[in-house]
């Protein structure tokens, strides 16, 4: 090719120009409304301007608005894929700050909420992130049919516990709502069994299959300095081999009770998270068993039932509360001022300072890989957008 | 380090009166060491986590922001306060930590707070054309008040 050819090409229609590309709000692969703008080199991304908000609905202001009756059923709004998690931060934050007495029966009935919370939550993430980066997959169809199988009897077992699939209103201020129905431990333990035998399944076939390793080995490598720096948590904290699990750091709800290993993995990338998420399916089954057979008698709520939206009142203080949901540190900021309702409540979400991550990593990687990136930083919108 | 060691360095160097609770320390400074604060968190006490900030309207008294830091080896939690009385501004911690970047978009979105120093400072949950800052007490909603 001539020199002037050549500068045609690399200069004007496949060469340096710059093109900014919009990726949502409406992407198949957003996991819900994101709108990323891209600035593309060709193939690779040069830089990105994450676009959030849409689904905002000012949580933060409607806790000032609402008692601490009425809030814990909305909190479950702001992570829909995993609501327990933040009903149970809410509820934690304000027993905090009330010095509320919780019955052991009831923390075990929340672990137990929260982890088959966290293999719901997680199957939701298999499935659509191996449908994000289909084409390697065969489709991807697959896998993301017999993860939404597995996610539908986790909510099964929660239909029988409370009667909803997605919003629970579950915990309450000293306890739950709800006890257990008779038979269900039943129901859960063969729901578990079940799919510990399929996780083996899914595993080996998305590790045998070389095109699921190229595209996540390698990509989207976050570094243990910059994972603190941003303050994200969870899986992805984990996944860049930083030892920082709520459960095990600061536990709530009777956790030191169990037994369970936190996983670590050092890579950083794609396929660390998707490791430490595949073991920690095994390890919430593990805590899930030991909370079955160790589930104490008594009483599930050290709280009569609610009759009027004002029966819980706190004293005037500041109560900050955290678990470690599906998606990483949720926390609870809680101002009171002794009426019935918060005089300031904070969201820490535990996606919106996940997705923060996205401007930090996405520079150099190819338009492709934005989208395993995404998918395995699973962000569920509700929760960044609160 | 212990929380009572790190509060006895914070009180050397910043001759403010920090609150141990547990693991957890809290300490208020002016507006204007809110950045030497920072630096010397994450230099000094090793706090290299950075979990969340955000700011509490305390009607006439004024706003207040509050961070949290942390620092995942001794497992110290540095809760930082600094109150800005009349103003709506506060030096910007983006230096100090990148995760302060959408956590003080955040706060300027709901409270009017200009972070000063901040790079990118828009709205960032609201869309950008929204007057008022919703998370301020004196904000009014709109006529629809279902709970009352």
């Amino acid at each position: 090719m001539d020199t002037e050819a050549r500068k045609v090409v690399e200069m004007g229609w496949g060469g340096n120009e710059r093109l900014v590309m919009n990726m949502g709000p409406q992407h198949p692969s957003a996991h819900g409304v994101f709108r990323a703008i891209l600035t593309l080199e060709g193939e690779t991304v040069v830089a990105v301007d994450a676009v959030i908000g849409y689904l905002h609905r000012c949580h933060e202001k409607l806790g000032e608005t609402l008692t601490y009756v009425q809030y814990p059923t909305i909190a479950s709004k702001t992570d829909y894929v995993a609501a327990m998690t933040s009903e149970l931060a809410y509820v934690l934050a304000v027993e905090h700050l009330g010095k509320f007495e919780v019955p052991k029966r009831a923390q075990y009935l929340r672990v137990i909420a929260a982890e088959l919370q966290r293999i719901a939550s997680h199957c939701l993430w298999l499935g659509t992130w191996c449908l994000d980066i289909g084409g390697a997959l065969g489709g991807g169809a697959t896998i993301f049919l017999y993860a939404i199988r597995e996610r539908e009897d986790v909510l099964d077992l929660f239909e029988a516990l409370t009667g909803a699939r997605l919003l629970y209103g579950f915990h309450q201020v000293g306890g739950t709502r709800y006890d257990v129905p008779a038979g269900w431990d039943k129901q859960v333990r063969e729901t578990i069994d079940r799919i510990e035998r399929r996780l083996d399944e899914y595993e080996a076939m998305l590790e045998d299959n070389a095109f699921f390793l190229v595209r996540t080995q390698g990509v989207g490598v976050i570094s243990p300095e910059l994972a603190q720096e941003v303050g994200i948590s969870g899986p992805l904290i984990r996944g860049s081999g930083i030892d920082f699990d709520l459960r095990r750091w600061a536990p709530y709800s009777s956790y030191e009770d169990f037994d369970f290993r936190v996983p670590v993995e050092t890579a950083g990338d794609c396929y660390a998270r998707y490791r430490v998420r595949m073991v920690e399916f095994r390890e919430s089954i593990t805590i899930v068993r030991q909370a079955l057979d160790g589930l104490p008698e008594g009483p599930i709520s050290s709280r009569p039932g609610v009759k009027s939206v004002g029966q819980v009142r706190v004293p005037k203080g500041e109560g900050y509360a955290r678990v470690e949901g599906a998606r990483g540190e949720v926390g609870c900021c809680i101002v009171a001022d002794g009426s019935p309702k918060p005089y300031r409540m904070k969201w820490r979400g535990a996606s919106f300072s996940n997705l923060a991550i996205l401007p930090h990593i996405l520079p150099g990687c190819k338009i492709a890989d934005v989208v395993a990136i995404m998918g395995s930083i699973d962000p569920v919108f509700g929760e960044v957008d609160r | 380090m212990t929380s009572s060691e790190a509060a006895t360095l914070i009180r050397e160097r910043f001759r403010a009166e920090p609150v141990v609770d547990g693991r957890a320390v809290t300490v208020a400074v002016g507006r204007d060491r809110w950045q030497e604060l920072g630096a010397f968190a994450r230099e000094r006490l090793g706090c290299l986590y950075f979990n969340w900030l955000s700011a509490i309207d305390w009607k006439e008294q004024g706003l207040e922001v509050v961070g949290r830091v942390e620092n995942l080896g001794t497992r110290l939690v540095l809760i930082m306060r600094t109150k800005l009385g009349a103003e709506t501004h506060c030096p910007t911690l983006v230096g100090v930590w990148k995760g302060a970047d959408w956590m003080e978009r955040e706060c300027f979105d709901m409270f009017g707070i200009t972070f000063d120093g901040h790079p990118d400072l828009r709205r960032i949950l609201l869309a950008q054309d929204w007057v008022g800052h919703p998370l301020r007490k004196d904000w009014v909603d709109t006529g629809y008040t279902p709970y009352r």
